[in-house]
């Protein structure tokens, strides 16, 4: 955002770090954040996109829901359910009864972040994604166990 | 915060369901993450009282009591230790139903009958132990049913509320919240201003009013604290996770969970001279509630007297001012300090209160009084006494400054992407407590001083969303314009690389980027790596110089688990630490071990070797269209096989490394089939050439073998080398199709068999021309090498 100007459509993965393992947790896990600047970017298209991706991700028509919730750096904010790829909605064990799985967060770029950028608040806006890439594959393919990404277990490997 | 839903129900009643409530506030960014009922199914209990308690004729540890249900007396035989007459205690009538699948019904114990049960907490599932019966208060009304007594048909709703909604930390902010979702009227309990009955105060000095601009005490003469908190009281903090302690602390806590105001009561007898709100000073301590004695920084705000500190502010009391069983006389506080300044402190020390949580994020800067007030209240209907004047210290200037926002109606269709109608933006807006005054092309809004989390026009915008229904806005593709991106064919990309090596059986691993700092001193002992400040582990300590002690260790991992062919890459950055800057270097690396193929009848069993990887690394090359550029080159590594052991260069740069992990190294792991390692660097590997076409010849090729005996320590590649040199410009192909010891051959020289493949464009070559470029070859390989023609 500093080096270049909008419009600008930036997808991200990458490693990242932590200080926690257990079942969920692992020290070392991916994240893809995706950022998008344009003269007519709004909270429609950032649901639109998010909608979309899910929906071909996981190759089925499933309920998606964005519910209020707060990061420094985007404004409005939102953390992103999808009916649960296990049950269905009804409710177990992987979705804790709920029937919605958080699967990201995403918001409008805050005005802040334009500012420190240079970028024209009033001409441009924009939207940020960011997403586990472990956690969704947990949920693509019913892994149960974040760990075994990273014990490299061929019997692991081969079913990819 | 958990929150009990009855309580939040005497402020707002929505007519929605348990869940139907909890999914709306979720919706509204109060997610609720549980919903617990405060007591399990159960039926048939009555508040009773025990009339008679006498010995059982013929069980020690029994008792027979006459129980009054309020409609008759009942014979009760029971075990409790509590059990006394005039107790008031839960009572199972008989065909009760009780946790657990329990139906009362009647009994004989020893002999004597029983009608029913009197039950403790735990019997009744509402506490995990219990020593007794359960004490019910002396007022209790006989004959009522305990779930009415109780209200315990409650739940108790767990909602996270996000770092920026300090105002929704109480009752009253998730009651205001809920009363806009569902456009209905919230009523505030009704408190009236205390009419002082005593003159005395206590001298109030603020010396850090940046840090406290606004300090509201009283003094509350000659209570009982004998007197225990209200049921209803001790049942509402219970459900929203706090316990009962007395009733001026339950009092303090019961008007944070209400209003979100943190207050404070000293035991005035404690106190010297009057309070004064400062600074610590270097070398100061202070003993806290929790007994825990605090050195304390001159960055912390305190509430002292004459004498010392009372209180680390908005942060914990300490124990020596401490309300306790003999205090008769209280100092009460409720104060606003500036949350920019607290932040983190509490955290510094090591602590986390309620009152930090809600004075870090910010607590309504107006609500001190009224908080006062209704503390006040409590107090006197609960442990009596006289209240003093309503003091208060406040500086103006230093209270946060709410300035007012533009919302202009455009930029909800810009940042939303729909038109919300003004209606319902001042609707929404004005439920908020927001002030709202329409302009030419929006709103001017006047922000509440609950709200530390609106000042810009974007937070308006938030909340108009929020409130609207993140679900209920439009739904949009994006647009953008369409332009064609070059992708040059001599840029690989990794992918590539990825599906050829999966098809020649390799896997894809994904190691740790940081290592165990012994397996790395293993590979790369002259490099020191960059360490980890806080390690997960010992074995995660430090920054991996090189792929392979992770690759490493995912192979023992599989071969542990009877895997008899491992083969396995990775990319990825190595950390490489520097003298200016740590270099982080995309990287590839293969390891390989067991057997060359799987068992099958087909083809023996063999364990790979050396060129198995090298075969397979060159495979990987020749996708750049020049393999030429890469070279192998004899080399020595503390980790590998001094025999097997090469450097990649590339265009004469060194790029990787090749070999068999050394013998010591394997055992040391305990690995005992042969591994074969490499790794490279990526960028090495990802510039292809781009085809330049060259013409098809029509004319045949003249082939000619030739087997030479030279000494063991003559690389192939760099005779090969040699005769491409000499051997003309017709030469189109060198191979090496055999390596042959042993028998017939002096033990110190190996015998090489090359194949020459001659070609011209123009025309069909003659013997002549062929048998003198092999001609040439011969005497370069005779003078240079010491070989002796095989026939």
């Amino acid at each position: 955002m500093e080096s270049q100007a909008p419009p600008l459509r930036v997808i991200c993965p990458g490693r990242v770090y932590r200080c926690d393992s257990d079942l969920t947790h692992s020290p070392m896990f991916h994240q893809v954040e995706g950022l998008l600047i344009d003269e007519h970017s709004s909270f429609a298209d950032l649901k639109g996109l998010i909608e979309d991706f899910l929906r071909v991700f996981f190759e089925r028509e499933l309920a998606v829901r964005f519910r209020p919730s707060y990061f420094p750096f985007t404004e409005p904010s939102a953390e992103v359910d999808i009916q649960c790829v296990n049950c269905g909605g009804s409710g177990c064990r992987v979705c804790s009864q709920t029937g919605w799985i958080e699967v990201m967060g995403c918001g409008m770029v805050h005005p802040r972040v334009f500012e420190f950028s240079g970028i024209d608040t009033e001409k441009y806006s924009g939207f940020a994604f960011g997403m586990g890439v472990e956690r969704l594959a947990m949920l693509r393919y019913g892994v149960n166990d974040l760990r075994l990404f990273f014990d490299n277990d061929l019997r692991f490997l081969e079913q990819f | 915060m958990k929150i009990s839903e009855q309580w939040l129900r005497e402020w707002v009643s929505p007519a929605l369901s348990t869940e139907e409530l909890a999914h709306q506030i979720t919706m509204a960014g109060l997610e609720v993450d549980a919903i617990d009922p405060v007591a399990p199914a159960f039926s048939g209990v009555v508040v009773a009282e025990i009339l008679s308690v006498e010995p059982h004729p013929d069980a020690d540890k029994l008792r027979v009591c006459a129980v009054s249900t309020g409609q008759e007396t009942v014979q009760i035989v029971c075990g409790a230790p509590n059990v006394r007459v005039g107790l008031k205690a839960p009572l199972a009538r008989v065909g009760a139903e009780l946790p657990g699948d329990f139906t009362i019904k009647p009994a004989r114990l020893r002999g004597m009958e029983s009608m029913g049960m009197l039950c403790a907490e735990q019997e009744l599932g509402l506490s995990a132990a219990s020593a007794g019966l359960m004490e019910l208060s002396a007022d209790a009304p006989v004959g009522t049913d305990l779930r009415k007594y109780l209200c315990l048909d409650d739940n108790v709703i767990d909602i996270s509320i996000t770092p920026n909604r300090a105002d929704c930390l109480g009752i009253s902010g998730i009651a205001r919240e809920v009363g806009l979702l569902n456009n209905l009227p919230v009523k505030a309990p009704d408190f009236p201003r205390i009419v002082e009955s005593t003159a005395q105060a206590f001298a109030i000095d603020v010396n850090a009013s940046e840090a406290c601009p606004r300090y509201v005490g009283r003094i509350i003469k000659g209570i009982d604290i004998s007197r225990p908190s209200p049921l209803w009281l001790q049942e509402k903090l219970r459900r929203c996770g706090i316990r009962t302690i007395d009733a001026v602390v339950d009092v303090t806590n019961y008007v944070l969970l209400e209003l979100g105001q943190p207050m404070h009561a000293f035991d005035l007898d404690k106190l010297q001279g009057g309070i004064v709100v400062r600074m610590a000073e270097q070398g100061e301590s202070m003993e806290l509630l929790d007994g825990q004695t605090q050195a304390l920084r001159s960055d912390t705000l305190l509430i002292a007297d004459h004498k010392g500190p009372l209180a680390m502010a908005g942060i914990m009391g300490g124990r020596q001012s401490a309300v306790s069983a003999q205090t008769v006389d209280l100092f009460l506080e409720s104060a606003f300090f500036a949350p920019h300044l607290l932040a983190g402190k509490a955290r510094s020390y090591g602590l986390h209160t309620e009152s930090s949580h809600r004075f870090e994020r910010g607590v309504d800067f107006q609500l001190q009084i009224a908080a006062m007030e209704r503390a006040t209240q409590l107090l006197l209907e609960i442990v009596g006494g006289a209240a003093g004047p309503l003091q208060e210290v406040v500086s103006q200037a230093d209270l946060p400054v709410r300035p007012d926002v533009m919302l202009r109606a455009a930029r909800i269709e810009k940042v939303l992407g729909f038109d919300l109608p003004a209606g319902s933006v001042e609707r929404i807006l004005r439920g908020l407590g927001l002030g709202v005054t329409a302009t030419a092309d929006g709103w001017q809004c006047a922000v509440p001083s609950w709200r530390f989390d609106i000042s810009i026009e974007v937070d308006l915008l938030e909340e108009l969303a929020r409130v609207y229904g993140y679900n209920n806005l439009p739904v949009k593709q994006i647009r953008a314009d369409l332009q064609m991106r070059p992708q040059p064919e001599t840029a690989l990309s990794i992918r590539h690389l990825r599906r050829h090596l999966g098809a020649r059986g390799y896997r894809e691993a994904i190691t740790y980027s940081f290592v165990d700092p012994e397996l790395q001193q293993l590979f790369d002992p002259e490099l020191a790596p960059v360490a980890l400040k806080n390690p997960i582990s010992a074995e995660m300590a430090v920054m991996r110089t090189s792929l392979l002690p992770g690759l490493v260790s995912a192979v023992l991992h599989n071969v542990n688990r009877q895997q008899p062919r491992v083969r396995l890459f990775e990319s990825g950055l190595r950390f490489i630490p520097g003298d200016a800057a740590l270099r982080q270097v995309p990287t590839l690396a293969m390891v390989c071990t067991g057997q060359r193929f799987s068992e099958s009848w087909s083809t023996p069993a063999a364990q790979l070797d050396y060129f198995d990887l090298k075969g397979d690394l060159e495979s990987l090359l020749a996708l750049t269209r020049v393999p030429a550029a890469y070279g192998f080159e004899a080399a020595s590594h503390p980790a590998l096989h001094p025999g097997q052991t090469a450097r990649i260069t590339r265009k004469g740069q060194d790029v990787g490394l090749l070999g068999a992990l050394h013998p010591s190294v394997g055992a040391r792991l305990g690995l005992s089939a042969p591994l074969f390692v490499c790794e490279i660097d990526l960028d090495a590997v990802l510039e292809a050439a781009q085809t330049k076409f060259s013409e098809l010849s029509k004319f045949p090729e003249i082939r000619r073998d030739l087997a030479v005996v030279v000494d063991k320590s003559v690389t192939a590649r760099h005779l090969m080398e040699q005769v491409r040199s000499v051997a003309g410009t017709y030469l189109t192909d060198l191979t090496l199709f055999d390596v042959y010891t042993g028998k017939g051959i002096d033990p110190k020289r190996k015998s090489l068999a090359l194949g020459l493949t001659f070609r011209d464009q123009s025309r069909t070559l003659a013997d002549e021309v062929v048998n003198l470029a092999m001609g040439q070859v011969i005497d370069l390989l005779e003078k240079n090498y010491n070989a002796e023609l095989r026939s």
